[in-house]
């Protein structure tokens, strides 16, 4: 599974970098899954065959189509990890130290040799080139599980060992099958040592994987259903705190003064309605006294007969010397006068009195509102109104009641010249 | 595609679930996330360059989300905390850029 997953990716990338791949093996496309890291490494490379080729100069031409041919068995081998390449590659692995790429050094190599060698090289190196792309795979494969590269340099050493005491013989090919088949044979035991670390390391990356997703999912949630103050710093909540506050207190100061003006209003309106009862009464009281309003209370009710109206005039001053409020007199013709300040009586043409332009017939009824008792004795008092009445041939009865209606009113007189002093 | 299937997994735990935060960890579940999302990017592109080491990324992974948590755990104790955290996202924004962007060359050579 592991092996799938890194081998995908290395396909694209195999095809993906061809200006990099090319500029510095401009002979050998082959080698374009080479990595950038790769071509640094060449020119350590490039020395090593050199070194080679010194030791055994003679030996070359023999070994380049050995070598081919074993990478071509070898192509056959899948598993075959970290065999592919001939023993002056696993040579320049050694020495370059780069454990999972032995491949790319090969086209280098070769490259050395067929400058370096004899005519006959030419059609090997198109021969190599098809053995170089099933060796891909193989080094894909055996890249993946990290744990291979120990067991790769051992067999890379042992073949090496192999190989430098063989690069002199030509039968380096049949020396070299069974040591990669052993190889091979060997190959899947690390393969399967790395399954076992790639469960647990894999579990890990899922579990970190699945954790990842979790909290994710989580804190969008989180972040998505509560916008309130549950996920805020406590700084920002400090200060939210102490907006609050100083809004609250000038709200609060706000809510007083409204209350304040609200007092002085309501206070303002009782002064006005207090005012306005007082004007009502008062008005009220000046309505009776100046007769335009009808009014009740005790009093007496006084009949007079066969009188003159200077009698009529001193029985009413009587009256308002003991205390009568509102008078009124009637006439046996059904006539009503309200007696006020301004009223006067005269005596009219054929009898009867003329009272406030009013023609009234005896007999006179005078209605008073006020202490009956008290009128009654003043009017009673010696050569009073009673008295001179009865001396000058009329008559007098008085009648005192707990309710007299007094019900004639005048019509409020606008005044012409007299105004407020204050 | 078995790490693909586990991240579908734990997005579908985590809404199936629905689990409240607990309230101490709110401040740092949002950066380690990112630092997270940090780190699985990073892992990608890896992958992509051929690189990939499964122990690398786990202690990549835990190392991101761990130093991330410190970091605004202690801006929080220091007084910055919401700074430190802005500026922890920053970085971590400009490195998942920067993943993106090699993971975009490699799927899209552009």
């Amino acid at each position: 599974m592991n092996n799938d997953d890194e081998q995908n990716p290395d396909f694209p990338t195999a095809g993906r970098r061809p200006p990099h791949a090319e500029k510095p093996e401009e002979s050998t496309p082959g080698a374009a899954d080479n990595r950038t890291s790769d071509a640094a490494e060449k020119p350590r490379v490039q020395s090593m065959p050199r070194t080679d080729e010194a030791t055994a100069p003679s030996a070359r031409p023999p070994a380049p189509p050995a070598d081919d041919e074993a990478t071509a068995r070898l192509s056959g081998l899948s598993p075959g990890t970290g065999a592919g390449p001939g023993p002056d590659d696993e040579v320049t692995a050694r020495l370059s130290g780069l454990s999972g790429a032995p491949s790319p050094e090969r086209p280098v190599g070769e490259v050395t040799t067929r400058l370096d060698g004899p005519v006959g090289e030419g059609p090997t190196a198109p021969l190599a080139r098809p053995a170089r792309d099933p060796d891909g795979p193989t080094r894909r494969i055996s890249v993946s599980p990290d744990p291979v590269t120990p067991e790769k340099k051992d067999a890379a050493s042992t073949a090496a060992e192999a190989g430098s005491a063989s690069t002199t013989d030509a039968g380096t090919g049949a020396e070299d099958v069974p040591e990669e088949e052993a190889q091979a044979e060997a190959a899947p035991q690390p393969a399967e040592s790395a399954k076992r670390r790639f469960s647990s390391a894999g579990a890990l990356i899922c579990f970190l994987l699945a954790l990842f997703g979790f909290t994710l999912v989580v804190q969008l949630r989180s972040n998505d259903g509560d916008q309130g103050l549950a996920t805020m710093r406590q700084e920002d909540l400090v200060r939210i705190l102490s907006d609050l506050d100083s809004s609250d207190s000038r709200l609060q100061s706000q809510i007083s003064a409204l209350e304040a003006s609200q007092r002085q209003l309501s206070s303002g309106v009782a002064g006005r309605q207090a005012a306005l009862a007082e004007a009502e009464k008062r008005a009220d009281e000046l309505g009776l006294l100046a007769g335009t309003l009808p009014g009740r209370g005790p009093g007496l009710v006084i009949t007079v007969d066969r009188v003159k109206a200077s009698a009529i005039l001193n029985a009413v001053q009587e009256l308002r010397g003991a205390g009568g409020e509102v008078l009124q007199l009637g006439g046996s013709n059904g006539q009503a006068v309200r007696v006020v300040a301004s009223s006067y009586f005269v005596d009219a043409e054929g009898g009867g009195i003329l009272a406030d332009g009013v023609k009234l017939s005896a007999p006179y009824v005078l209605s008073v509102i006020g202490s009956p008792q008290t009128m009654q004795t003043a009017l009673q008092i010696p050569g009073g109104v009673v008295a001179s009445v009865n001396s000058g041939g009329g008559s007098v009865t008085m009648e005192q009641r707990a309710t007299v209606e007094v019900t004639a009113v005048r019509k409020a007189t606008t005044l012409q010249y007299a105004r407020p002093a204050s | 595609m078995i790490a693909v299937l586990a991240l579908v997994a734990g997005i579908v735990l985590g809404i199936v679930f629905h689990p409240t935060v607990p309230a101490p960890l709110l401040p740092y579940l949002p950066i380690a996330v990112v630092a997270a999302l940090d780190a699985v990017f990073g892992g990608v592109r890896a992958k992509l360059d051929g690189i990939f080491d499964d122990k690398q990324f786990v202690v990549s992974f835990i190392s991101n989300v761990l130093v991330a948590a410190l970091i605004v755990y202690l801006g929080d104790q220091l007084g910055v905390g919401g700074q430190l955290s802005t500026g922890v996202v920053v970085v971590l924004g400009v490195r998942i850029f920067g993943n993106v962007a090699a993971i975009r060359r490699h799927l899209f050579r552009a």
